[in-house]
């Protein structure tokens, strides 16, 4: 493929609603899973021969399945409510990126095979036939949207873009037309364990190079424990969290936090992974045998709780599906919900006054705080709705003195995704998710102009990678991307153990001469 | 017996009887489908009042909507006020005796005629003027605007240029009820106003006014969110776990 230079749009200091330009993103696709990574979850390897009877197959298989794909695909009345809403199309303007033309593109297959209308009326009605063409759109734009969600919440029915997504993707994984990015990830975690694939050998190499770093910046030794059987709590991250700025921060401050609150905890090489991309294919059966992981690991290393990292889908499937695909939960602890958020956790720790914290030591930063789409639109933090908005802010001004909201319509539940999400985060998409992350750019820039933030702190790994690779397109850093629990990890106070001085591995008496 | 009232009658048995029996399977069609997994937009309810609520407020007020974009809102919720006032007027043709929120309701009915062919002439101007908007517009939703325009339109025209006999036509719905037909008056303004509204009856379960059943049943609005406290598990999903 030819290498083409990426233009990179403008920012402005308001974000328009651009005039309707067709096909613009037409051309935007991402690679075609290979066979070797179709077999693993059960998909045919490559475009099967009948795909159009197979595809229609699926499709009234899926809509006796969903009710939501029923329901959605009937109710639109095409009002345009949500016309406006998707970053993809503000930062494209190609119309099938408007959540209701994205929708009509599965829409008009569904009246064509399974509507009255449809099938008499096929021109009145907007029904089409299923052609190469359609499959085309199909594979071009349903891998253009994030199922970040933000339409769902300005259509007067609730229509969720989400939903038809994952649909379609499950539709084409169905007839061999899988997508590699998210297709080979979720073959990676059934073979290795994570999306990174990342061995058990490698996570104990970092996270004994993580004790180390931490004992000599702060003379306390902080554990971080893997496969402790017998531990009370099971902490699933994702995998980005052992391996990549700023995410490794944010794993160190879970650390601290923990060693804190006194109680013993411990990652699993089985379930190194918070992460869920069955979610993205929309496939339930592969949802549920990657969160089967953590049951297992659960069971295996008999710990009584259960608490997620930062990750944003993760935390839906975490919060919003584990139960149903995983649970019941009963052999937990039931004085905790099963799972929690290391925010939760966090927040109830400082709730308490049990955490030690100077805020001063994050000083040199002025904070703004994105809203990850999965956590803000699709999952709760706490006993009240809204905690997930509330939650991590508080965590955030309890360990920091500067702190900024962006504008009101690009936070909270009109968050606006960051461009990478719903298993896009690749660089064969790489032009999508410049244009994709423009509103969030906007917002970001004017907040820095205006009130002198540096720093964007936000709680997915999606999110950030996302940020620290589109930040420096836009002229900024991608230092300016931060953890949450990277805050925390600056503004914590250790309580020095009894075991510091002791020494088991260390090489000299550096504890004894420090200042 | 007319020619004209066996039509019209055999019209809007059948109008009915479509209209009931297509409504009356989609809403068993989204019933019996299962919602495999919690998915309510958040911040959502953790109670069932809660969701009560939350969908009376989308019924009566178009939170979204309004939280989506303000015309839309403005038009859409003047025309189904305006439909809904004009429902309750019509309600006379059915009722003997009429009851006295009926009667009192009369006049705001002829309002709510005005406003919701208003409504429906801002919807339709969106549809033309923005772009955005008429690139997602097919031929039906311009006909179903023409429709609901047309019947807005006729009934006004009884209103206030071509007094019909309302009497009669009042003992023909009557009539209908009791299955003792009774002759229709042959106004052109009654009939026409008369077939748009069998039309639309019919029309109804085949088309984008199942958005009408389809808000109760939209898994986004009407779960609670409680997936950590109560495990929700479909049949199908269920079957997964043998």
């Amino acid at each position: 493929m030819a290498k083409v230079k990426l233009e990179v749009p403008e920012l402005q200091p308001y974000l328009d609603v651009p005039a309707v330009v067709p096909g613009t993103m037409a051309h935007s696709r991402p690679f075609v899973a290979k066979p070797e990574h179709q077999q693993p979850l059960n998909f045919p390897g490559e475009l099967v021969d009948n795909w159009q009877e197979k595809a229609i197959d699926k499709m009234g298989d899926l809509l006796g399945r969903y009710r939501s794909l029923r329901v959605y695909l009937d109710s639109c009345v095409k009002c345009g409510s949500c016309t406006d809403k998707c970053h993809y199309y503000l930062g494209t303007k190609d119309p099938k990126n408007m959540p209701v033309g994205r929708q009509d593109l599965l829409r008009k297959v569904y009246r064509r095979y399974f509507t009255l209308a449809g099938k008499y009326f096929p021109k009145l009605v907007g029904a089409e036939d299923l052609t190469q063409e359609v499959l085309d759109d199909w594979y071009s734009y349903f891998h253009q949207c994030s199922q970040c969600r933000r339409c769902s919440v300005f259509c007067p029915y609730g229509i969720d873009t989400a939903e038809i997504s994952m649909a379609a993707r499950e539709i084409m994984d169905h007839i061999g037309m899988g997508q590699k990015y998210c297709n080979e990830i979720i073959g990676k975690v059934y073979k290795i364990g994570n999306n990174l694939g990342l061995p058990g050998p490698a996570l104990r190499d970092t996270l004994e190079g993580l004790e180390e770093d931490v004992y000599d910046d702060t003379g306390v030794k902080v554990r971080y424990p893997i496969d402790v059987v017998g531990a009370d709590i099971l902490v699933v991250t994702p995998s980005a969290d052992f391996f990549a700025e700023p995410h490794v921060d944010g794993l160190i401050g879970y650390g601290k936090v923990f060693h804190e609150a006194g109680v013993s905890w411990t990652l699993s090489t089985q379930a190194s992974e918070a992460a869920n991309f069955g979610m993205f294919i929309g496939s339930y059966e592969n949802m549920r045998r990657i969160s089967m992981r953590i049951r297992e690991a659960a069971i295996a290393l008999k710990v009584k709780r259960i608490v997620f990292g930062e990750c944003g889908h993760a935390w839906r499937v975490a919060y919003s599906f584990l139960n149903t695909l995983a649970g019941p939960w009963d052999f937990l602890d039931p004085n905790y919900p099963v799972p929690q958020h290391i925010c939760e956790f966090t927040h109830d720790l400082i709730q308490q006054g049990k955490l030690n914290l100077d805020k001063s030591q994050n000083d040199d930063m002025v904070l703004t705080y994105h809203d990850s789409c999965n956590v803000a639109r699709a999952t709760r933090m706490g006993p009240t709705p809204g905690g997930q908005f509330d939650i991590p802010r508080a965590v955030i001004k309890a360990v920091c003195n500067h702190f900024y909201d962006m504008d009101e319509d690009t936070i909270r539940e009109r968050t606006y995704c960051c461009g990478g999400g719903g298993g896009l985060l690749t660089d064969d998409l790489m032009e999508l998710r410049l244009k994709g992350a423009v509103p969030r750019m906007v917002a970001l820039n004017n907040v820095m102009q205006e009130k002198g933030v540096t720093h964007l702190a936000a709680i997915c790994a999606i999110c950030k990678s996302q940020f620290t690779k589109v930040l420096p397109y836009y002229g900024m850093e991608m230092e300016q991307v931060v953890s949450v629990h990277q805050l925390v990890s600056n503004a914590i106070i250790l309580t020095p153990g009894e075991d510091d001085d002791l020494d088991d591995d260390d090489d000299d008496e550096s504890e004894d001469d420090e200042d | 017996m007319s020619f004209l009232t066996v039509v019209y009658a055999s019209l809007f048995y059948v109008a009915a009887l479509v209209f009931v029996v297509g409504v009356a399977n989609k809403i068993v069609q989204y019933s019996r489908s299962p919602a495999p997994l919690k998915i309510p937009t958040t911040p959502a309810p953790v109670t069932q009042s809660g969701v009560v609520f939350r969908l009376a407020r989308e019924v009566v007020l178009f939170e979204s909507l309004f939280k989506g974009n303000k015309w839309i809102w403005i038009f859409g919720w003047i025309f189904h006020f305006g439909l809904f006032l004009v429902t309750l007027r019509h309600l006379r043709y059915f009722l003997d005796p009429v009851w006295l929120p009926i009667e009192l309701i009369q006049p705001f009915g002829i309002y709510g005629g005005m406003a919701m062919v208003a409504g429906l002439a801002g919807l339709w101007a969106r549809r033309l003027l923005v772009d955005r908007v008429r690139y997602v517009t097919g031929p039906s939703d311009h006909l179903m605007l023409a429709l609901l325009i047309g019947i807005g339109l006729t009934g006004l025209g009884m209103t206030f240029l071509v007094h019909v006999d309302i009497v009669s036509v009042k003992q023909f719905f009557r009539g209908l009820m009791s299955f003792h037909i009774q002759p229709l008056p042959a106004d052109p303004l009654l009939l026409l106003h008369l077939l748009l509204v069998a039309i639309l009856m019919i029309v109804f379960p085949f088309s984008k006014l199942l958005h009408a059943p389809g808000l109760f049943f939209s898994p986004s609005r009407n779960q609670i969110d409680n997936p950590r406290e109560k495990r929700h598990i479909a049949p199908w999903a269920k079957r997964l776990e043998q």
